[in-house]
């Protein structure tokens, strides 16, 4: 381990608003891809079973 | 062995086949995901040493540099695929080509800022015109060109094909853009500026390749994930999804 | 010989330029807008920042070359628009030419028609922004060598987009990362000549860039304009 502290390894050498800024700008764009992702799929998800009800309910 | 991969290749063209074995490939990718990138990560932040003249600012490498190779890729890939519903007018194709420029973009994003914030405490300034960040910007707005096209064009196929024609002249121009960016850059700032120092440690180049592989598994799930999604909505009709979502 | 009745590649393109070039008379606007949108984008540079010659002198190369490109930009709606509005397109796509012909046919009749005016204009500019005769003299060059490049670039961007109605900007944020690497080669030669310094190498970089554009963009515009026209 690199740092002697829980304290030093947030503070990064007086870098750690950055190396921390950068990792959580990274992840919350990755994180907002992946709910993009859900989201979409649910939408379809739906819109193809409404679908099918109507089909179903049509018959 | 190549009648296999033959016979592969053409078994993908089927959005039926490639949702199957996408559903079954997909916790193994999950996991090789998790498995280098969570470590790599974490050594990277607390266990790598310290970089010689930057300190610990340097961490940000590893995120940096797995993005931007994605970023590069992600594009050349479209290009490619670009080809593919070009030629062979294969419908995978086109819904991968879709679903890659949010994602490609996505990275893009992520290695400007993160390059950004890196070159505040390493060079003090937020924004550097130099070759390497300044092509990045370029091929953002390429990504910004496909996504802007695509969103455009309400048929889906033309929208595939008049994106496909788009990412293949956007490809072509990659290198000339690189190059004239280099070039450019040279002309105005003759002090060439390392990211890092002339030896890399082997303790960051182990990390640094588990960071890459273990985004570009990151950047599959992603992919895979979305091409699902666009192959359920675009064969609605067929018998093979109703059956699909209607047993969910 | 060839035979006389089949209508040849070469007659197709010239009769293709030449209907654009009297269309292109007949709507003065057309013709004329770009032209007076270059002079006023380059003269609000010095309004916007300050009279000195010292200033204007350093941004000259820069103002004028993303002053020929803006008017490059704005001007391509007119290429294919209004045929595609009245049907001649679809007209063009049938022709026994092959497209590709037709279709550096009318990019060239465009430039003719709305980028050599520019360059006429443009010595006047430069000495406007306190430019010397050598560096308008390079000035001239770049242009000659770098808007044809421009025009084919932009006749992609309107080839993909003429079927949509909300063309304009689309146009822009396709075409303007692709336009990257002439606007660097050409102030440099500019910048070049006005300091001195040899200019051959970036003037070479835009011919270069010339026969590639002439070489492939025909390809891509022709198959952009199928894909809009037929869906």
């Amino acid at each position: 381990m690199e740092f002697d502290s829980f304290q030093a390894f947030m503070q990064m050498g007086k870098h750690g608003a950055f190396v921390w800024s950068a990792y959580g700008i990274t992840l919350v764009v990755i994180l907002g891809n992946l709910i993009a992702i859900r989201r979409r799929k649910k939408n379809v998800i739906e819109t193809i079973q409404r679908k099918i009800k109507r089909e179903q309910a049509g018959l | 062995m190549f009648q296999a991969l033959k016979r592969l290749y053409h078994k993908l063209g089927s959005p039926k086949y490639f949702y199957e074995m996408t559903g079954k490939m997909l916790p193994w990718l999950i996991a090789a995901t998790v498995l280098l990138l969570v470590p790599g990560l974490i050594y990277g932040l607390a266990f790598a040493p310290p970089e010689r003249y930057q300190g610990d600012s340097y961490r940000i490498i590893y995120i940096h540099v797995p993005a931007a190779s994605i970023a590069m890729g992600g594009y050349i890939m479209m290009a490619v695929a670009g080809v593919v519903v070009l030629v062979w007018r294969m419908k995978m194709a086109e819904m991968v080509a879709r679903c890659l420029a949010p994602i490609g973009a996505s990275f893009t994003f992520i290695c400007l800022v993160t390059g950004s914030i890196w070159g505040k405490p390493t060079w003090g300034t937020w924004w550097v015109w130099d070759a390497r960040l300044t092509s990045m910007l370029v091929l953002l707005f390429l990504y910004i060109g496909v996504m802007a096209l695509n969103s455009a064009i309400n048929n889906a196929q033309s929208a595939a094909r008049a994106t496909a024609v788009l990412s293949i002249v956007g490809a072509v121009n990659l290198p000339i853009i690189k190059y004239s960016v280099n070039w450019w850059n040279t002309l105005h700032q003759p002090a060439s500026i390392k990211m890092t120092s002339s030896a890399i440690d082997p303790e960051m180049l182990f990390t640094l390749l588990s960071c890459i592989g273990g985004f570009y598994c990151l950047f599959a799930v992603l992919l895979i994930n979305s091409t699902r999604c666009e192959v359920l909505q675009r064969e609605q009709r067929s018998n093979w999804v109703k059956k699909t979502v209607g047993a969910v | 010989m060839a035979n006389q009745l089949e209508p040849a590649m070469w007659s197709g393109m010239l009769a293709i330029i030449k209907r654009d070039i009297v269309i292109a008379f007949r709507q003065r606007g057309d013709m004329v807008n770009p032209l007076f949108f270059f002079i006023m984008v380059i003269a609000l540079f010095p309004l916007g920042m300050g009279p000195e010659p010292g200033t204007l002198q350093k941004i000259a190369p820069g103002v004028i070359w993303i002053a020929a490109l803006l008017s490059t930009l704005l001007s391509v709606d007119s290429l294919f628009r209004q045929d595609f509005d009245d049907g001649a397109l679809e007209l063009t796509l049938m022709s026994p030419q092959p497209l590709f012909v037709l279709a550096f046919g009318k990019v060239l009749a465009h430039w003719l028609v709305t980028a050599l005016p520019l360059i006429c204009v443009a010595p006047v500019l430069g000495v406007m922004m306190f430019m010397d005769v050598n560096t308008i003299k390079v000035t001239l060059y770049s242009l000659l060598l770098g808007t044809p490049v421009l025009s084919m670039i932009s006749a992609i961007g309107a080839a993909l987009t003429v079927g949509l109605h909300k063309g304009g900007v689309l146009v822009a944020v396709i075409a303007l990362p692709l336009y990257i690497p002439v606007l660097i080669f050409g102030t440099s030669a500019v910048e070049a000549a006005a300091m001195g310094h040899p200019f051959a190498g970036q003037l070479a970089y835009l011919a270069a860039f010339l026969i590639l554009a002439f070489t492939f963009a025909p390809f891509a515009i022709a198959t952009g304009l199928r894909i809009s026209v037929n869906g």
